[in-house]
């Protein structure tokens, strides 16, 4: 059976389209690689929802995705998106192919780490993991914290802690929070209510909110035991003679957030170059990508938050609607609504962007041995050295010379550094080819070799997923028996 | 803010079950991940790594970056992170690729 | 004179490059887009001699084999990932096993050295292979480099142009090559040019009239986890793949053809491959064609069946009817030479073409007759 509306992603973009398209009558599959819904901005151990923004706007999708008829397959990690006209079929480990007539894809973010000397020690980790931690499993990240990198996201993970007794020793913004103030019409009142309130109670607890400072090193034996803290000048460069040693037995740092876009990369989805530096994906108004059929909400087509991606993906699951010929879920007015929220969202991460952009000079706090790529650990001297001496002059030739990228995790944590490394090394600005080498993988999640054969096809379906679609396509082949246990 | 976030987070949940790390027994509570429990019990690393055998834990702590792989019941390479940690599981220290290959 | 322009820094590009720098001659290297960008990136480097019936390629496949031992000797055979660890053709029935040792005999004949091996025989060779094959045979001189490396390393002392593309053959009164027009319009004057473009050399033959029929024949690798660490044994010890290779890399079949090609490489992965097809410049990764690649390997190494994939590349190979690289004088435009349409056999033949092509161009004679070679033999 082939299903209206495929949507990969159950966090607020996908929660959001899947309930709605539902509501309209169509029929929807949910696929999350997760054990619960609500993706990273809504993970949680109970149903408390404590220390959760937006907690009653989820408890609401979830009665609601609960009372319809989709589809929820949790623990569903796709690992491959083909176009089968006129639909698309999505391979899931573990269960029978889920083939749809049109696939959204709202498959979220994680954080983007910028390489530097010590980001390899245990005990630094990125700010999504000390939130995951926290929230997933009650677990603080460490007794005494560094909080650093850019962004907002820091605020919410610095305050968290503060909520689990953490004494967090400083939290270091490499942007410069003040620019909001240069096109302040673009903040709304709840905003600036948010922000003042996080840090309110950084003030309170006495932790120093420094901007224009940077995490610039990590010491420890066998883990953190200290930081160098460097204050950044107007381009983002270390101020000589302005760094400190910060004592803490973990680090939480990162540079904003990355769109997971593999799987409509190999749709063929086109990309554009975000303010942020990410590549994300072409999309209009009505999340509408280059390919016919294919949608994209939330951070897919450009980081902005969990507002805007439930706007996102309410909008996408009208024109989903429509085109399966079932009546518009909102009025032209609830329409009209949510465009213009949508376009107040997305202004406002825009100037987010660019007041949180990564420090222009992180480059100059490398040194050769710091690894790049954790996974294939290499070392910037050996990726400067595939530029320099190899003449590699893109990022797919540096991966191909140096591995950067070719480990376990395919480019999700080094590849924005990589590209940017090449970009820097040979002299120009980081393009969206540079990116793509890194986005690319057509493999989207590490698979066995028995899953790929199709071997032992089982459907599981765990957290009261209900059964997927049975369909095997023509042209799979089985393998031969001689596989030993 | 909302009353809500300013509500008091609920502390680490209580432990109810231990499993071993090698060799030794770590206390976990149901829904906490493999990484949480060790993280909890202090463990900062529970792999090094095949190139030049530097120690690795938790990083991205959502299933992203794979550096948190650890060997489980004999079976190499899963993340700790996604893990969910189970009464009686044996959890070893990954050397390298680990052994099973 | 002035110097010779080499249009294309993929494998064969740097081997004409590095043969003609040291036969004193200047060269420039023109690329369209980065070192090793095209079909060189898209390989397992292999350096086979058996995977060839006796004839003009396995004569070329020869002499180019103990080129490489020098030439990795002089890069530095761990700068490359040189490793000479031999060919394993495998046969799952006896009648493949027969057909694999009749082949033998043959290459033998012609220079080959190779080894018959019982099923028995097979096991010890390489223990994790899956029970029950019929026997194969080994060959020692089967090689590999990383491809990428190889080239960027046979590239160090040349001059390179990257992002240059040539759009252009400049010629004189007589119709003689003079130079190249690159798209910024610079042009760079040649006494020779050497067509490397590899999957795109019908373009630049195009331009001197001349029909090369090159097609791209997509391949598909998969990448596994790394295996081990670098000191560590690798669980597969040698190339393996099974003798069905042979008839699939022959084939002149547009339709989809798989056949297992399995080996570990230095960084510790395993490489699954082969598959081959001819649709165009496709670059979608149909799913089914991977399964078929994965369901050999797991038939072939029962091991590989819990271990996972990590990713997958695909590839273009420089594809002539006839199997056969394009090497030798443009039969047209006097100073135009072709080294080129090298299918899937690129980096193992790219010393002997760069050889052969700077014996041409300087006037000497290569150690392997160039004639079956001969671009003129689309006319």
């Amino acid at each position: 059976m082939t299903y209206d509306l495929a949507v990969v992603g159950a966090g607020p973009a996908g929660l959001a389209a899947a309930v709605t398209a539902a509501q309209a009558g169509c029929r929807v599959a949910l696929l999350d690689a997760a054990p619960h819904l609500g993706g990273q901005f809504w993970r949680h151990r109970d149903s408390s929802g404590a220390g959760h923004r937006a907690w009653s706007v989820f408890a609401t999708l979830r009665a609601a995705l609960l009372d319809s008829d989709v589809d929820y397959h949790a623990g569903a990690a796709v690992w491959a998106a083909e176009a089968d006209p006129p639909g698309f079929v999505l391979h899931v480990e573990g269960m029978a192919p889920v083939v749809a007539r049109h696939v959204l894809f709202a498959t979220g973010t994680h954080d983007r780490s910028l390489p530097f000397p010590g980001w390899d020690l245990p005990g630094v980790v990125t700010p999504g993991a000390a939130q995951a931690l926290l929230k997933g499993s009650g677990v603080p990240v460490g007794r005494r914290v560094v909080v650093a990198g850019a962004g907002p996201f820091l605020l919410p993970v610095a305050v968290g802690l503060l909520s689990a007794g953490v004494q967090v020793v400083g939290v270091y913004e490499a942007g410069n929070p003040w620019r909001y103030l240069y096109r302040p019409w673009v903040l709304t009142a709840a905003r600036l209510r948010e922000a003042a309130g996080y840090l309110a109670r950084l003030a309170r607890r006495g932790v120093p909110y420094r901007t224009r400072h940077a995490v610039v090193a990590a010491r420890g034996t066998g883990a953190v035991s200290e930081v160098e803290v460097a204050r950044l000048d107007r381009h983002g460069r270390p101020v000589a003679g302005s760094a400190r040693t910060v004592a803490c037995d973990a680090l939480a740092i990162g540079y904003g957030f990355t769109p997971q876009i593999e799987l409509p990369l190999a749709l063929g989805c086109a990309t554009r170059l975000d303010v942020d530096g990410n590549l994300v994906l072409e999309a209009d108004l009505a999340g509408r990508t280059s390919v016919a059929g294919v949608f994209a909400a939330g951070e897919v087509t450009g980081v902005g938050g969990a507002s805007l991606a439930l706007v996102e993906g309410r909008l996408v699951a009208a024109v989903v609607a429509l085109a399966c010929g079932r009546p518009s879920p909102f009025t032209e007015l609830e329409l009209s609504r949510l465009l213009s929220r949508r376009s107040a969202e997305r202004r406002f991460a825009a100037l987010m962007h660019q007041v949180h952009a990564p420090p222009a000079g992180w480059v100059s706090w490398l040194d050769d041995r710091t690894p790049v790529c954790r996974c294939e650990e290499v070392p910037y001297a050996a990726v400067r050295a595939a530029v320099t001496q190899l003449r590699a002059t893109t990022g797919r030739a540096v991966k191909g010379l140096c591995r950067t990228g070719m480990g376990w995790c395919q480019g999700r944590v080094c590849g924005h550094a990589t590209a940017a490394l090449t970009a820097h090394l040979c002299g120009r600005d980081l393009g969206p080819a540079d990116l793509e080498t890194f986005a690319r993988r057509p493999v989207a999640q590490p698979v066995t070799l028995a899953t790929l054969a199709g071997e032992g096809r089982t459907d599981r379906f765990p957290d009261g997923g209900r059964p997927g679609p049975q369909r095997v396509r023509p042209g799979d082949v089985s393998p031969r028996t001689s596989a030993d246990p | 803010m909302s009353g809500r976030s300013r509500r008091r987070r609920p502390g680490p949940p209580a432990p109810t079950f231990t499993f071993q790390f090698d060799g030794r027994p770590v206390p976990a509570a149901p829904g906490q991940t493999v990484a949480a429990a060790l993280w909890a019990a202090g463990v900062r690393s529970w792999r090094t790594t095949r190139v030049t055998g530097a120690p690795r834990g938790l990083f991205c702590g959502i299933g992203v970056c794979f550096d948190c792989l650890v060997t489980i019941d004999g079976t190499r390479n899963v993340r700790a992170c996604l893990a969910p940690a189970r009464a009686g599981m044996r959890v070893t220290t990954q050397v390298g690729v680990g052994d099973d290959v | 004179m002035t110097g010779v322009v080499v249009v294309g820094a993929g494998i064969v590009g740097a081997a004409c490059a590095w043969y003609l720098a040291r036969a004193g001659v200047e060269v420039t290297v023109l690329e369209r887009d980065t070192v090793a960008g095209g079909t060189s990136s898209a390989g397992e480097g292999n350096i086979l001699v058996s995977d060839k019936p006796p004839g003009p390629v396995l004569e070329l496949a020869l002499w180019s084999r103990r080129l490489w031992q020098d030439v990795a000797g002089e890069l530095g055979p761990a700068a490359i990932e040189w490793e000479p660890k031999g060919g394993l053709v495998v046969a799952e029935s006896p009648s493949d096993l027969d057909r694999v040792h009749r082949l033998v005999e043959r290459q033998r004949a012609a220079g080959v050295v190779a080894t018959e091996l019982s099923a028995d025989q097979l096991s010890q060779v390489e223990p994790r292979l899956a029970s029950g094959l019929a026997g194969g045979a080994f060959f020692p001189q089967d090689a590999q480099v990383q491809p990428m490396l190889a080239t960027a390393y046979l590239l160090k002392g040349v001059e390179v142009r990257t992002g240059t593309e040539v759009r252009e053959l400049r010629t004189g009164p007589s119709g003689e090559v003079t130079g190249v027009r690159t798209a910024d319009g610079t042009v760079v004057p040649a006494a020779a040019v050497v067509n490397a473009t590899g999957v795109a050399g019908a373009d630049l033959a195009a331009q001197a009239g001349t029909r090369l029929p090159i097609e791209p024949r997509r391949g598909f690798i998969l990448v596994t986890e790394p295996l081990r660490g670098a000191r560590e044994p690798a669980p597969i010890r040698h190339k393996v793949y099974t003798a069905g290779y042979a008839d699939a890399v022959a084939s002149d079949d547009p339709g989809v053809q798989t056949a297992a090609v399995i080996e570990c490489t230095r960084a510790g992965t395993v490489l699954i491959g082969s598959s081959r097809e001819r649709r165009g410049f496709d670059d979608a990764y149909p799913v089914p064609v991977l399964r078929r690649l994965a369901a050999q390997a797991v038939a072939l190494f029962p091991f590989l069946a819990r271990v996972r994939v990590l990713r997958a590349f695909h590839g273009f190979r420089p594809y002539t009817p006839d199997h056969l690289p394009v090497i030798g004088p443009d039969p047209r435009m006097p100073g135009l030479w072709h080294a080129c349409g090298h299918e899937g056999a690129g980096i193992g033949l790219a010393p002997a073409t760069g050889a052969m092509i700077a014996a041409m161009i300087t006037g000497g004679a290569p150690a392997v007759d160039p004639a079956p070679f001969s671009p003129a033999r689309f006319r």
